[in-house]
């Protein structure tokens, strides 16, 4: 059925309207193209050039009705034009084009069988973006870029570096990933775990930019939470039968269900057992407990994202903090340490220790981890330490510890409740 | 940002008569791609307002009245929730939905946090970071 569409189309909100084409359409075009040319930094360029067409365009001609399969002809065009001149990769442009035809004819309908193919293809990306060979930073810029259509601007001020930084990045992966000729493929099976893990740290890494902000002075950037909720869950389409992924995206689902009550009125954080749980967003809880029964459905042992999300819900399903069901989360911990044992979890099984079987209990657990080197600029540590210490009414010893914390953290508004923390074991009260 | 799509009722779903297959399939088909473009956030079909009821205020008098309603004009009869970037992202979206004979569906953006109290507006949050990222 043809489409027309019938609105005052002024340059600018047709602007918008094809930002908001290129989002919904760009990965899956992006992906489609590197199947065929073989390489993602072209294919990226063959795509950014069809956007530049459609900006050209579409205010004249309005947003057509099949804008991906319009930018994948545009993209087409412009593959031709490049590879008349050169061949790519040792083939001719003639079989290059056959081949690009085939992939525009090819392109779905939602009443398509082909749907299959386009998912193949973004999850060829993914698992390209977030290759082993590239570093964690351009892991990440590369998966927002590609997958997410961020620009490489919008990727900066999410992370708080220069554009510059973030188009070297990019630059650089695309290269890496060129001269040591990756293959565009979902990874066979006995690299898939691995590979697959590289993949859902990526997502959980720029989750976590937004839910605990590492530098700067915001405590949370909820966009930021919102561009990794949404590529956890088109992962979870794309990669149904993988359990971590089911628990990456409930664990998502529900921390992002707190992100309005983790911040306070004048834009201090609050910590968990302090928020106002109506602030909670039950509309994520729900679809968070929901992705963590795909995961558990999928049988086999919790995975650690599966686990982390399991730990989460149990938060999520006591209506009070009073009524978390500790124990619980205890036992969780103890299976986390021992499938993806770390320092970290160790400390977070010790608060959860302490929660259950009182403050003297954990920090029997967290004087074992003071000679920790991974925790050595870890400002959690005495942070957790502090808290315990005042629990057990070591107030001074307490102080000493909170004051650490806050000169550990980056974060400015954590520093100021530490600070706060600090000065409360002096006045002897909380 | 949220976004409500709101289907209204009509003579049909007020009679509680189901949409042929054909476009029931077609709906389960967008639904699906909503879903596998980590869009959806939450779709649901209401029963015909004669399972429902209305409750009147007034002071503090209670009235209750029971359906079905008579104005199908100002009944629904479904609602998407959407999570997208932009009201041109819903509109998008919306465009590809499988309606036709001159139903009108209304996209509403949905009040969050942010939108209250001394909080940034996007805008302002945007400065913010472009000023940041200057430093």
């Amino acid at each position: 059925m043809k489409l027309t569409t019938t609105t005052v189309l002024t340059t600018s909100n047709t602007h918008r309207a094809v930002e908001a084409v290129w989002r919904i359409e760009s990965a899956r075009l992006i992906a489609g193209l590197a199947r065929v040319v073989r390489d993602v930094g072209l294919a990226e360029e063959l795509a950014q050039d069809a956007l530049v067409v459609a900006l050209e365009r579409w205010p004249e001609s309005g947003v057509p009705d099949n804008p991906g399969a319009w930018l994948l002809a545009a993209a087409r065009r412009r593959a031709i034009d490049l590879l008349r001149a050169r061949t790519l990769h040792g083939r001719k442009h003639e079989e290059l084009g056959r081949e690009l035809e085939a992939l525009e004819r090819a392109v779905p309908d939602f009443d398509s069988a082909l749907d299959d193919e386009v998912g193949d293809d973004l999850l060829r990306l993914v698992f390209t973006a977030c290759h082993p060979l590239l570093s964690k930073e351009a892991r990440v810029a590369l998966t927002l870029c590609l997958l997410g259509g961020l620009t490489t601007d919008e990727i900066a001020r999410a992370f708080l570096v220069p554009e510059q930084t973030v188009a070297q990045r990019i630059v650089r992966a695309k290269r890496t990933l060129a001269e040591a000729r990756v293959p565009f493929e979902v990874p066979r099976v006995a690299e898939l775990a691995a590979r697959l893990s590289s993949v859902l740290e990526v997502v959980y890494l720029i989750f976590n930019e937004g839910y605990t902000v590492t530098a700067g002075s915001d405590w949370v950037r909820p966009a930021l939470c919102e561009e990794a909720l949404r590529l956890g869950r088109i992962l979870a389409e794309l990669a149904p039968r993988e359990p971590e992924v089911h628990g990456l995206a409930a664990l998502m689902e529900i921390q992002a269900s707190r992100l309005h009550a983790r911040v306070g009125a004048s834009g201090e954080p609050v910590l968990l057992l302090d928020q106002n749980r109506a602030r909670w967003d039950w509309l994520l809880v729900r679809r968070g407990l929901d992705a963590l029964h795909r995961a558990e459905s999928l049988g086999g042992p919790l995975g650690p994202y599966a686990l982390q999300a399991a730990i989460a819900a149990c938060h999520a399903r006591a209506r009070t903090a009073e009524e978390t069901d500790w124990p619980r989360i205890v036992a969780l911990y103890d299976a986390l340490a021992e499938l993806s044992p770390s320092p970290v979890v160790e400390l977070n099984r010790a608060v959860a220790v302490s929660m259950a079987f009182g403050p003297e209990a954990g920090l029997e657990l967290v004087d074992e981890l003071t000679d920790e080197p991974a925790l050595k600029n870890y400002h959690l540590l005495p942070s957790v330490r502090g808290d315990l210490l005042f629990k057990l009414g070591r107030l001074e010893e307490a102080r000493a510890e909170f004051e650490r914390a806050a000169s550990l953290t980056r974060n400015a508004r954590e520093r100021q409740l530490l600070l706060a923390r600090a000065a409360a074991c002096t006045a002897g009260r909380s | 940002m949220r976004f409500m799509v709101i289907v209204k009722a009509s003579k049909e779903s007020e009679a509680g008569v189901f949409p042929d297959e054909k476009i029931l399939s077609e709906m389960g088909k967008y639904n699906e791609e909503l879903v596998k473009a980590g869009v959806m956030l939450a779709a649901d079909g209401l029963h015909p307002s004669s399972k429902g009821a209305r409750v009147r205020f007034e002071g503090g008098k209670r009235t209750v009245i029971d359906g079905p309603f008579s104005e199908t004009k100002e009944l629904i009869a479904g609602f998407w929730l959407w999570q997208v970037k932009s009201k041109e992202e819903a509109v998008e979206w919306l465009k590809r939905a499988p309606f036709d004979g001159g139903t009108e569906v209304e996209l509403r953006q949905v009040f969050e946090p942010e939108d209250f109290g001394a909080n940034l507006t996007p805008e302002m949050e945007r400065l913010r970071a472009r000023l940041e990222a200057k430093r």
